[in-house]
């Protein structure tokens, strides 16, 4: 694994349910993740784009095969351990934002600086100075429930910024937002989260942000059928 | 995160308010039917706590709570007045006589008959009138609220309110002419009848003719012998049963206890209670903790522990269960203090505040288990889906 290697998958599979009724979502994924890059899962639904990132974010376990992130074999990494790990070097933007409703804005993104052991006040005040990176300062006291949806979006790339992670993975970032909210949300991620020592691993349906990316992953039945650097390539056939 | 945890907590305010409903409701009927309970229980034995000078009671052997009365013979006074390490004796009468009133109706009543010459075993305070005044002819003393009620004369005017019965009126016992000499106030009895105080010489005389009428005898230990040590003498040497204050108080529990449904009665609406407070207050926290799955989950993924997830709802339990509990009580507590001026037996015992919280906290306990069971074995993937 090189040092620009941010995620590596060897052989990955995933199979759901036993016997009869075994899905197997995942039919031996090779894939690596360069720092510095950003890199698009895409493909049609129930192809295992979302069982893939949930296995590289270490928030579910592969049936077989490998999976590095940030040289670290995740097979080898459990419980307690693997949980500290992901709280250090994961961030996680959800396509539901999954914001605490209780909570402010900034108290949002403090959350996992605070699961890191940052104290809640020093927590709150970095969380304002991103919620001022992102756009929001000045709604660093509203609910989730009083903003909007790309607002909530905006606080939910905040919070995945936070603890400076090197790795970042969104899950349909835009699906729940208009186009135009759609193309701001993901210029503001490839202006504040995009760094030569973080990785940013997106899945989506959404063709407008194609453009976005470094590299695009199509995957189909479980495995990935093409990479390629531009989404015109995706429009010429596999040879 | 123990401020994030409250916040979440209370953020969802139709199910924090559902819960602590629940709870509230829980410590309430628990510590409530707890306390009429004891309440009644204390009614039991008022009588022997109102006759609080005299450290021993001695009686017949067969007797198994204070209103059940089996006469001795008047020599058994004097047998227990020989017994060495007595200090001195004196007789008691309690029987339940028929009181006629003015309007011709009858009542029963709890008549006491004290020591002609010391009057020991007197009312423990005085409304109006002396305990003395008992010594003057067919003298007796009605308690308060006997005299205001069942005792009272009929209104002056027809419809209006009975008039209380007062110091100079007079009542018939058992044919036998009663003059009101005093109003005293007594501790609430088991079967609310009026309590009538006069000697024992004139109770005797007031009650139907018996071989035996001498229902009690109290006596105090000689200095430096303690009550026990007297009371067992008196056993040994007379055959008859003595007891200390204490003990025939609890004799006289242990008989309501055991002989009548009472505690059953009781027993079924605290677990009530607690049974309805649990399916409340469970349900609604499993809900609550339900409807933030995705949030737990987020939680999860983003690092948080299941160790700390635990202390985050375990923490959001005794919130709950601290200002349910707190709620309850204070509600109980005041509809005691409404009650304390009715007929109601109300007796809150720091004892019952103990087992109601207990009680509240293994509410909270389970309705967290259930919680905490769900979230520990959450998937973080569940965020994804």
């Amino acid at each position: 694994m090189s040092s620009s290697t941010a995620i590596l998958c060897r052989g990955v599979t995933k199979n759901y349910g036993r016997g009869a009724s075994e899905v197997r979502a995942l039919r031996g994924i090779d894939l690596e993740v360069r720092l510095g890059e950003l890199l698009m899962l895409i493909g049609p639904s129930g192809c295992g784009k979302t069982t893939l990132i949930s296995v590289m974010a270490g928030i579910l376990d592969q049936t077989d095969g490998d999976c590095s992130v940030l040289g670290e074999n995740l097979r080898r990494l459990r419980g307690r351990r693997r949980t500290k790990f992901r709280g250090r070097n994961v961030g996680f933007v959800f396509q539901q934002f999954n914001l605490l409703p209780a909570l402010t804005a900034a108290e949002n993104v403090a959350v996992p600086l605070m699961l890191n052991g940052v104290g809640r006040t020093a927590a709150v005040r970095k969380g304002r100075e991103l919620l001022a990176r992102v756009g929001l300062g000045d709604r660093t006291r509203s609910l989730p429930a009083q903003l909007s949806g790309g607002q909530q979006q905006r606080v939910a790339i905040a919070r995945a910024l936070a603890h400076e992670p090197r790795i970042i993975v969104c899950d349909e970032p835009t699906s729940a937002l208009d186009h135009d909210t759609g193309q701001q949300v993901m210029e503001l991620l490839r202006e504040v989260a995009v760094r030569p020592d973080r990785s940013l691993v997106i899945v989506t349906h959404d063709a407008r942000i194609f453009g976005f990316a470094d590299r695009i992953a199509r995957m189909d039945d479980g495995h990935i059928e093409r990479i390629v650097t531009s989404p015109d390539q995706l429009r010429t056939p596999v040879s | 995160m123990n401020v994030f945890a409250i916040r979440i907590l209370m953020g969802d305010r139709a199910k924090y308010i559902g819960i602590v409903i629940g709870l509230t409701f829980a410590a309430l009927l628990m510590t409530q039917q707890m306390s009429i309970f004891v309440g009644l229980m204390s009614r039991t034995f008022g009588f022997i706590t109102d006759t609080s000078l005299p450290q021993i009671w001695v009686m017949d052997p067969k007797v198994q709570f204070i209103d059940d009365v089996k006469p001795m013979q008047d020599t058994e006074l004097l047998r227990v007045r020989g017994v060495e390490g007595v200090e001195w004796a004196v007789p008691l009468y309690k029987g339940l006589l028929k009181a006629r009133l003015s309007n011709g109706a009858f009542q029963n009543c709890i008549v006491v008959g004290l020591d002609d010459a010391t009057l020991i075993g007197g009312p423990p305070e005085m409304v109006e009138g002396r305990l003395e005044d008992l010594r003057r002819a067919e003298s007796v003393i009605v308690d308060e609220v006997g005299a205001n009620g069942k005792l009272a004369k009929p209104p002056a005017v027809p419809g209006g309110k009975p008039q209380p019965l007062r110091v100079g009126d007079t009542l018939e016992l058992n044919d036998h002419r009663a003059v009101v000499v005093g109003i005293a106030r007594v501790s609430r009895t088991f079967q609310s009848q009026p309590v009538v105080y006069t000697t024992y010489s004139r109770a005797t005389a007031f009650a139907p003719r018996e071989r035996k009428l001498l229902s009690f005898i109290l006596a105090q230990p000689a200095p430096g012998i303690s009550a026990d040590e007297a009371a067992e003498r008196i056993r040994t040497r007379t055959g008859l049963a003595a007891y200390t204050a204490p003990e025939f108080k609890w004799l006289t529990v242990t008989y309501f206890l055991k002989y009548t449904g009472i505690p059953i009665n009781f027993g079924i609406s605290t677990l009530l209670g607690f049974i309805v407070g649990t399916v409340i207050a469970g349900q609604t926290f499993y809900n609550f903790t339900l409807d933030n799955i995705r949030q737990f989950g987020a939680l999860k993924a983003m690092g948080a522990t299941n160790l700390l997830l635990l202390r985050m709802i375990l923490l959001q339990a005794t919130v709950v269960g601290f200002v349910g509990y707190g709620l309850g009580v204070g509600a109980a507590t005041l509809f005691g203090s409404t009650a304390g001026r009715s007929e109601l037996a109300f007796l809150l015992l720091p004892q019952t505040l103990v087992v109601s919280a207990l009680a509240v906290g293994v509410i909270c306990t389970l309705s967290a288990v259930v919680s905490m069971w769900k979230v520990v074995f959450l998937e973080p993937a569940v965020v994804f889906k």
